[in-house]
């Protein structure tokens, strides 16, 4: 039977507990930001965590991106084509590529592609036991593991959105210019002027990197704090990347919020 | 896997990257083109700004010459005080014209200036006096209306 109290007791638990992993993590960040001068000093641990996530999601962001601003230039075109002003198609491609899309869809795909890898990667050291084992050999498995591959996502992630919305762009160009026929010099002169650098690339450029501290972090968390099972990596991983998607797509509304106030 | 070749392919992401972003900043962004080191600020009051924004361009000539940096409203005379960022390398004449127009039919709102003849300069801080308001669509067609209307009593008579 459902038993009120068992019930009040439940929920408590899961609040406590759920508070105490928020506690947790937030430590856990400070310890990693602590024990960072490892992966500066041995700068080849960084490099070879950038070359994992970095490196190899190349062709995912690519390609990617690429289909992106394929579809945008279709798509915006169609509509702004009811309007008489196809000429707009350049700002609207790079807009919203540089505003959103690209930050936002380089993260998720980098969360899925390299952030899954790196926590499978670190809670297979935890279940067996790789990492207890240098802590017994005085290597600290914070500066010597998870720093360098949290280091490695937030150096790697700004540079994939930039070639994410880079890729777009002339996706959109390929579209609108090549196969449509919209005229070469309207499309990117009108580009060029509605597309700032500061507020509108600058602050993409913002987010990503945002983006890559946040995926990151939550990437190595999850993996230093799963359980050392089969079962419990593979619930890491999938925590990873749900998680990152809600962080991604949430800290986009608060920082486009901020940062985009409707003035243009 | 080797180091020399780790370094080689993290060189050539980073490569990558930092070209992405400036094919973004200069292709893409303004950067090459509307970067202004210097700017002066000038004030003008109209009666009604219309749709004008923040950050909307400041033209002469076809040319633009400045931004708009803030656009407020003065409750003494009831009037919009438009601030204007106007490039270090172009000055005005003092009787310079500043009116609001369209960038065609549906097209964002920008403030032109017509320079005039005088030989004094605007100084940073100095307010343009002669100023024209924005073409409100509805008023047009009311005033045009009426007239219209005024027409076609005439016509009875």
């Amino acid at each position: 039977m459902l038993n009120p109290v068992n019930w009040a007791q439940k929920i408590g638990h899961a609040t406590v507990e759920r508070i105490w992993r928020l506690g947790f993590a937030a430590r856990f960040f400070f310890a990693v930001l602590m024990y960072s001068g490892t992966s500066f000093r041995r700068l080849h641990l960084t490099i070879r965590e950038i070359f994992f996530s970095g490196v190899l999601s190349l062709l995912i962001i690519l390609v990617s991106g690429l289909f992106v601003g394929l579809v945008l230039g279709l798509q915006g075109y169609e509509t702004l084509q009811r309007y008489g002003s196809t000429e707009a198609l350049g700002t609207l491609v790079a807009l919203s590529l540089t505003r959103e899309l690209g930050p936002v869809l380089a993260a998720l795909l980098f969360a899925s592609r390299a952030g899954s890898s790196v926590t499978a990667e670190i809670g297979l050291m935890k279940a067996t036991e790789q990492l207890k084992a240098m802590d017994m050999m005085a290597v600290n498995p914070i500066a010597r593991v998870v720093a360098p591959r949290f280091w490695g996502g937030v150096i790697a992630m700004p540079f994939l959105a930039a070639m994410f919305s880079a890729m777009g762009v002339f996706g959109g160009w390929l579209i609108g210019v090549v196969f449509i026929g919209v005229d070469d010099g309207a499309f990117w002169s009108q580009m060029q002027a509605s597309v700032d650098f500061r507020y509108d690339i600058w602050n993409g450029v913002i987010k990503s990197l945002v983006f890559g501290v946040a995926v990151s972090l939550i990437a190595v968390f999850e993996g230093y704090d799963s359980a050392p099972t089969a079962e419990g990596v593979s619930r890491a991983i999938t925590r990873t990347v749900v998680t990152s998607a809600l962080a991604i797509l949430a800290l986009d509304f608060v920082l486009t919020s901020f940062m985009f106030r409707g003035t243009s | 896997m080797n180091r020399k070749i780790l370094d080689l392919w993290v060189g050539f992401f980073v490569l990558l990257g930092i070209a992405a972003l400036l094919f973004l900043a200069l292709k893409v962004g303004n950067l090459s083109s509307a970067h202004m080191a210097e700017t002066y600020v000038l004030e003008a009051k109209f009666d009604n700004i219309g749709g004008l924004k923040v950050r909307g361009p400041v033209k002469s000539a076809g040319v633009v010459v400045g931004r708009i940096a803030e656009i407020k409203f003065d409750p003494a005379s009831y009037e919009a005080v438009v601030t204007m960022n106007i490039d270090g390398r172009y000055q005005f004449p003092k009787d310079t014209f500043a009116s609001i127009f369209t960038a065609g039919l549906l097209g964002e709102q920008y403030i032109g200036f017509d320079a005039g003849g005088e030989e004094k300069m605007l100084k940073a801080g100095d307010r343009i006096m002669k100023t024209q308001s924005a073409v409100v669509l509805e008023k047009l067609i009311s005033q045009f209306l009426f007239s219209k209307a005024a027409d076609g009593q005439q016509d009875k008579k």
